[in-house]
């Protein structure tokens, strides 16, 4: 339950999994079939372990390439976007806000903010890694961390290392950049009506990552009802629509957040359990 | 296509994605112990999502009609645990169905 949550709350930004909640369940336990406790953690292991996260990623990042390009970028900045990146809400945010022409401080703070909880999880790995991992070992595999990745190899028996760390996310890596440019390319294919229709994606796939968590936790409903109920304020309220989109959704955001943690924090020997 | 400018973008979203990621890991090596701020981090990916979701969503397509179209779409079909490509493609072809039978129809967009 606790690995479950942590991969949901952790995927929530994190479209790169699919998010819900089953779906978690499931690619856990998929993994896990992976696991053999005995097995030693080589490169080739990980590169293994990889598979099913790649085989994840491939679709969302084929989504994330059509949107881009749907939205007018090139095929090589969307994959270049994703190569760089390598992260799902935040660069789906961040490319939103290039699109329609945001200032550089609000792309910042905004992919800055979604990101912010890859903190937790780099927190959580440097127990978990070897401390013979040496600094640019540390530096490089930083840039791997993402939600599958991280609670894959969580999911470890004891410490883990840096052989096997660069397998786990190399697959992965490969999967999102070849998913993100076979996305990208085919968007030139389709009719205009079709990319017309195209432009909900994005939104549709924020939904189907709060959905099915709001419906499980009162608190994640709550802070999703006062989030989006700010927004519409935001929006409609004279005076207060002319703030920028990167910041409104910020600032609702850390109200809501803020709310959240005060009325119902998460259990104290486990941060990511919110209460249901 | 002002390059320069996407591409300076670009670059700093990589950065601000690999901040958080690396501090950790490489400098700080230490936990949160504030529970106020532990809970604050677990609920902000939840209120970026949803404040970016609502209301654009019914901006996104051709006409207010076909987004709402799309937006029960998509609730509906999430609320069923339907995987991420499945919310979002559904969703986009409701849209299209509904732009293509009011074009019909003659309602203007």
């Amino acid at each position: 339950m606790i690995l479950n949550w942590r991969l949901q709350v952790l995927t929530i930004s994190s479209i790169m999994d699919e998010a819900s909640y089953q779906r978690s369940t499931h690619f856990t336990a998929r993994c896990s079939v992976l696991n053999q406790p005995l097995q030693p953690l080589s490169f080739q292991k990980g590169l293994r372990d990889g598979i099913p996260i790649c085989l994840g990623y491939l679709s969302v990042s084929f989504t994330f390439g059509m949107m881009a390009t749907e939205g007018g970028l090139p095929v090589w900045i969307a994959v270049l976007i994703s190569m760089t990146n390598l992260t799902s809400a935040g660069q789906f945010a961040g490319t939103a806000l290039i699109l329609s022409g945001g200032m550089y401080i609000e792309i910042a703070v905004t992919t800055f903010v979604i990101n912010i909880r890859y903190m937790l999880m780099s927190l959580s790995l440097s127990q978990k890694v070897e401390d013979s991992m040496t600094m640019p070992q540390r530096l490089g595999l930083s840039f791997g961390i993402t939600d599958e990745i991280f609670a894959v190899a969580m999911q470890q028996r004891g410490l883990i290392n840096a052989r096997y760390l660069t397998g786990l996310i190399l697959t992965p890596y490969f999967g999102w950049a070849a998913g993100t440019f076979l996305g990208a390319a085919a968007t030139g294919f389709l009719p205009l009506a079709v990319r017309s229709a195209l432009g909900i994606a994005i939104y549709g796939m924020f939904i189907a990552i709060i959905v099915p968590p709001a419906a499980k936790s009162r608190p994640i409903l709550f802070v999703v009802a006062i989030a989006a109920g700010l927004s519409c304020i935001f929006r409609y309220v004279p005076v207060l629509n002319t703030l920028s989109s990167g910041w409104v959704i910020i600032i609702c955001a850390v109200i809501a957040s803020g709310l959240a943690a005060w009325k119902f924090p998460v259990a104290e020997d486990d941060p990511e359990e919110v209460p249901a | 296509m002002n390059y320069p400018k996407i591409l300076t973008a670009v670059a700093i979203m990589a950065l601000v994605t690999y901040l958080p990621r690396v501090l950790p890991l490489a400098v700080f090596r230490k936990k949160i112990q504030n529970r106020f701020i532990k809970s604050f981090l677990a609920y902000v990916p939840f209120a970026v999502l949803a404040a970016m979701t609502l209301p654009e969503i019914l901006y996104s397509t051709a006409c207010l009609w076909s987004a709402i179209a799309g937006l029960a779409t998509a609730l509906v079909l999430s609320y069923f645990n339907r995987g991420l490509l499945t919310v979002a493609l559904g969703s986009v072809g409701v849209v299209f169905i509904t732009e293509t039978i009011l074009k019909l129809c003659g309602v203007p967009m």
